[in-house]
């Protein structure tokens, strides 16, 4: 009979709460939207102009005004005295032969953007972006943050106290003006760049957590025996100590994604984010503050509507997650 | 007491080093040369040379460092390289506005905080608890941009309440009418996670044995909540909000930037946008300054609040 691991038993109990099997649920769809749209099964067309200016959602119903302006405009009267008229009619001809014109909508399900866009494609693909940064970034920021707090606290003495300093100096700048900064000085967007801001400047967290439980695991028993038979030292830290504190690394990983997708919504809607031609969540609320002064409030309500599912559903389960994996805790 | 404030101060020396030289690596190493950024499009080599010169950049790094450190030491960053103002002086008036946004805040978030955190700490475990916890998840999950956005759109575009931007030159002024809705917002957005946080600092209190001897000894629940565990939940909350204080001065730059306020927040934001180095690095260095600053105050007045601390 094999007594159950750590994570079967945290599995069991998180299997038991509902509302977390709900957001973990909502996360997957989330996911599995992702996957689909960096594939290009899903949303790839997001960037073609199918409706009207500003078409409203279905549920609205057409808006009259806007589609009497995407009516076809009445022709200018034959001028005699143009000398391109007959080039210009060859170039009209030969684009319409190769780009037909087709029909626009003048109503879709969630609605169109400025450039008659679907929002709903654009929120996908935006949601893609905001999540892929979320993720990597939360993911560079939590090795480093692992990496770091193994070192230190595995070593300890002088080591220690060098990563210290550099815990106090990341700490004593608060973390929106740390990322301004160096964003600030990189000038240049990208994708990359944001992930990078936020891996180098989030470590902090996690960097405390894992260093206060490599001292407490490195005088265990289980380490005394690892080193009796001559493991070495980044052995023991990462094959005999590691997988006894990665359900801290696991639960800071997650909180860390919530936080860089606020992070990169508010980056990239300052204009310090995504480049040009990237949509993101932020991006497209950029777009949205002035769009609802038109009274066109689709936009927004699908990004921010989306942006709060997520991480609605992320906090939730990152909450039974941390309950289930530290049982005592409650 | 005293020896215990020198050591800190001093121990405080690596730290602050270890930020200006970390601003120092970003700005004059990684970032580049500012020169071909001030010169224009049109620069010849003497320009560039000419405004090196004039910055100092020309010289070794050591040299360079010296100076940055002067101008810490002696609050003497030269003149914005957008505007021409003195640094100094943009620091210095944009200091005002910022608090008149943040104190109203902080204090009414803190009072809102720790009543609400209170009343739920009574029901704790019931139906209402739960339900109030899930609303502040889902609160805090959306972005504070819709918050904003919204508000100013319904209060005072849609509603006319509020003027939607602007400042004035009096403090009643500013504080009663342009200040009012920044602060509602400001106060929409942060109860959600203060809420938890301060439910989380009463309950740690609840459970313990002196609330145990208090209702034994028949005192209404209401004098145990109010009276006995206020005292004590208010130690960490104290210190929670003294050393949050300089962090809140940057956190309320969207703020700023959306009501139109000349705040520090906003004045970060401009910098970044127009790439100009010497504010970002002032207000960095000193807003690090005061964060350490703080916390220093924060661990003082906890001393002050409960008497079995000792500081050593």
């Amino acid at each position: 009979m094999v007594s159950p691991g750590l994570w079967t038993l945290a599995w069991r109990r998180l299997r038991a709460d509902r509302i977390a099997m709900l957001a973990l649920g909502v996360v997957g769809l989330f996911l599995l939207m992702l996957v689909l749209s960096s594939t290009g099964l899903v949303a790839a067309d997001w960037e073609e102009e199918v409706a009207v200016t500003y078409a409203p959602p279905a549920f609205v119903g057409a808006d009259a005004a806007v589609g009497a302006l995407a009516q076809p405009q009445r022709p200018a009267p034959p001028n005699a005295f143009d000398p391109l008229a007959a080039e210009i009619e060859a170039l009209k001809a030969e684009v319409r032969a190769t780009h037909p014109p087709r029909p626009k909508a003048l109503t879709l399900p969630f609605g169109a953007d400025k450039w008659g866009h679907d929002v709903l494609k654009k929120t996908i693909k935006g949601g893609e972006t905001s999540i892929v940064v979320g993720l990597v970034a939360a993911f560079v920021a939590v090795a480093l943050g692992t990496l770091f707090g193994a070192i230190s606290g595995f070593f300890g003495g002088v080591v220690d106290d060098v990563f210290n300093w550099f815990y106090s100096i990341f700490t004593s700048i608060p973390s929106i003006l740390m990322i301004l900064t160096v964003a600030a000085v990189l000038q240049q967007k990208g994708v990359m760049t944001i992930v990078l801001i936020l891996g180098l400047t989030g470590w902090t967290g996690p960097y405390r957590l894992i260093r206060a439980e490599y001292i407490k695991h490195k005088a265990r028993e289980y380490v005394m025996a690892a080193d009796a038979i001559g493991a070495s030292s980044w052995r023991k830290m990462f094959s005999h100590i590691f997988p006894n504190v990665s359900h801290v690394a696991l639960v800071q990983l997650s909180i860390l994604v919530v936080g860089f997708i606020k992070a990169e919504v508010i980056l990239s809607f300052l204009g310090f984010g995504v480049p040009v031609g990237t949509v993101s969540w932020g991006s497209m609320l950029n777009e949205a503050q002035n769009e609802l002064i038109l009274g066109k409030w689709w936009q927004l309500a699908a990004s921010a509507g989306a942006m709060a599912l997520l991480v609605t559903a992320f906090s939730l389960f990152t909450d039974a997650l941390r309950d289930a994996l530290d049982p005592k805790l409650k | 007491m005293l020896a215990y404030i020198f050591r800190r101060l001093w121990q405080m020396l690596p730290t602050m080093a270890g930020v200006i030289l970390l601003v120092f690596l970003l700005f004059n190493w990684v970032g580049g040369d500012p020169a071909y950024l001030l010169a224009g499009k049109m620069a010849d080599e003497a320009a560039i040379a000419n405004i090196r010169a004039q910055l100092g950049i020309d010289q070794p790094y050591s040299v360079q460092l010296w100076i940055f450190v002067k101008q810490i030491v002696t609050f003497d960053f030269g003149n914005a390289w957008s505007t021409g103002e003195p640094v100094a002086q943009i620091i210095a008036s944009r200091l005002g506005p910022s608090l008149t946004v943040l104190v109203p805040l902080t204090l009414l978030e803190t009072v809102f905080g720790i009543a609400l955190a209170l009343a739920i700490a009574f029901v704790r475990g019931s139906l209402t608890d739960r339900a109030v916890m899930v609303a502040c998840t889902v609160g805090m999950s959306i972005s504070i941009l819709v918050y904003i956005i919204v508000f100013q759109y319904f209060f005072a575009y849609k509603l006319g309440l509020f003027p939607v931007q602007g400042w004035g030159n009096s403090l009643g002024e500013n504080l009663l009418r342009y200040a009012l809705l920044p602060i509602i917002i400001g106060l929409a957005v942060s109860i959600a996670p203060t809420l938890r946080l301060y439910r989380s600092f009463v309950l740690d209190e609840v459970g313990q044995d002196y609330v145990r001897t208090a209702r034994a000894k028949g005192l209404k629940e209401r004098r145990i909540v109010w009276v006995h565990v206020l005292r004590n939940a208010a130690i960490p909350i104290i210190t929670h909000v003294m050393a949050n204080l300089p962090a809140l001065l940057i956190g309320a730059f969207l703020l700023e930037r959306f009501f139109g306020i000349p705040g520090i927040g906003r004045e970060v934001i401009l910098a970044v946008e127009r790439s100009d180095f010497p504010v970002i690095k002032a207000i960095t260095v000193y807003v690090a300054a005061a964060t350490m600053v703080f916390n220093l105050l924060a661990d003082l007045l906890y001393r002050a609040v409960d008497p079995r601390v000792q500081l050593k």
